[in-house]
């Protein structure tokens, strides 16, 4: 199965990337854009077959490698 | 003083760092391959700035989990001094060795300039050839020199004294000016809580030399090879 995992700057972590799509988004017309936030989407192909089980691992590896825990959250989902 | 630096793919300027170190300890460092685990006998382990594994995923992140590192903690652990610079502050950072997080630069640009380091305390290792309160030249080149880490870190931090260098005003003012890449309370360097683990964005081996432009950078080795002379 694969697992999907969304890495996002926490909170109150500055976003300067988000920032700037934010503006160049108002430049080019768009009314009404809040806060921008940036972030990237990793998806891993795992032998595990057990959705808990694949969750599980994927969660570990996020903490271990894939996630910056100081400055990002994760959130990991499992598509068939 | 017998030094080492670890070369991870993707590193460039192990050669400056190679020619500083050679020029304050009068013998030339030990190259040592990221597939190396053997460390022993050195005095001094540097990790140098670069673009190790071209900084995927997130910079210093590879390198944190290559095999090289746990040699490097165990170095650590047992009191061994380590200097990491640019890229190699922020692999330290990576594998947990100093606490916080290096951001995209607040401008978002990469900076390739000089910046002026106000030296916190001159009594550490890595120090202790400047004044307290001295500044000097360095220059910097990151995309990724923002230095993050909670309310509570960055206080233990100063109450520590471990915040050894910051970005300052050639006339050593502390200025958000002075601080390109917004760093939080102008941190350029920290060091371990035993002070022999050392990060620092800018490039103070890319002064040297008369010939490079200056020697503001050249205390801080001589520094570390007086400290480590045996």
């Amino acid at each position: 199965m694969k697992a999907v995992v969304t890495v996002m700057l926490k909170n109150g972590v500055l976003d300067p990337q988000g920032k700037a799509i934010g503006q160049a988004l108002s430049g080019l017309g768009f009314d009404g854009v809040g806060e921008v936030r940036a972030g990237k989407v990793i998806e891993v192909e795992l032998a595990e077959t057990d959705p808990a089980k694949a969750k599980a691992a994927a969660e570990e590896m996020a903490r271990k490698l894939l996630a910056n825990t100081v400055i990002e959250s994760f959130k990991v989902e499992i598509a068939a | 003083m017998k030094a080492g630096i670890v070369v991870f793919p993707g590193i460039n300027r192990e050669r400056d760092m190679a020619i500083a170190l050679e020029r304050s300890a009068g013998r030339a460092p030990r190259m040592v391959w990221h597939r190396e685990s053997d460390l022993s006998g050195l005095d001094l382990v540097v990790i140098p700035g670069g673009f190790s594994y071209g900084d995927y995923l997130r910079c210093g992140a590879m390198a944190a989990q290559s095999p090289i590192m746990g040699a490097i903690r165990a170095h650590a652990a047992r009191g061994g001094h380590v200097l990491g610079v640019c890229n190699g502050f922020q692999i330290l950072i990576e594998a947990g060795l100093l606490p916080g997080a290096l951001l995209r630069n607040q401008g978002l640009r990469f900076l390739a300039m000089d910046c002026h380091l106000k030296v916190e305390r001159a009594d550490t290792d890595f120090t202790r050839h400047y004044q307290a309160g001295e500044v000097f030249r360095a220059p910097m080149a990151h995309g990724d020199g923002n230095y993050f880490a909670d309310a509570a870190t960055l206080d233990r931090l100063e109450g520590e004294g471990r915040v050894i260098f910051r970005y300052a005003t050639p006339t050593g003012e502390i200025t958000p000016e002075a601080n390109r890449n917004g760093s939080q309370r102008n941190i350029a360097g920290i060091a371990s809580e035993n002070l022999r683990v050392l990060g620092l964005m800018p490039h103070p081996e890319d002064l040297v030399d008369p010939l490079m432009g200056g020697e503001d950078g050249k205390p801080l080795f001589d520094s570390i090879c007086a400290a480590l002379a045996a």
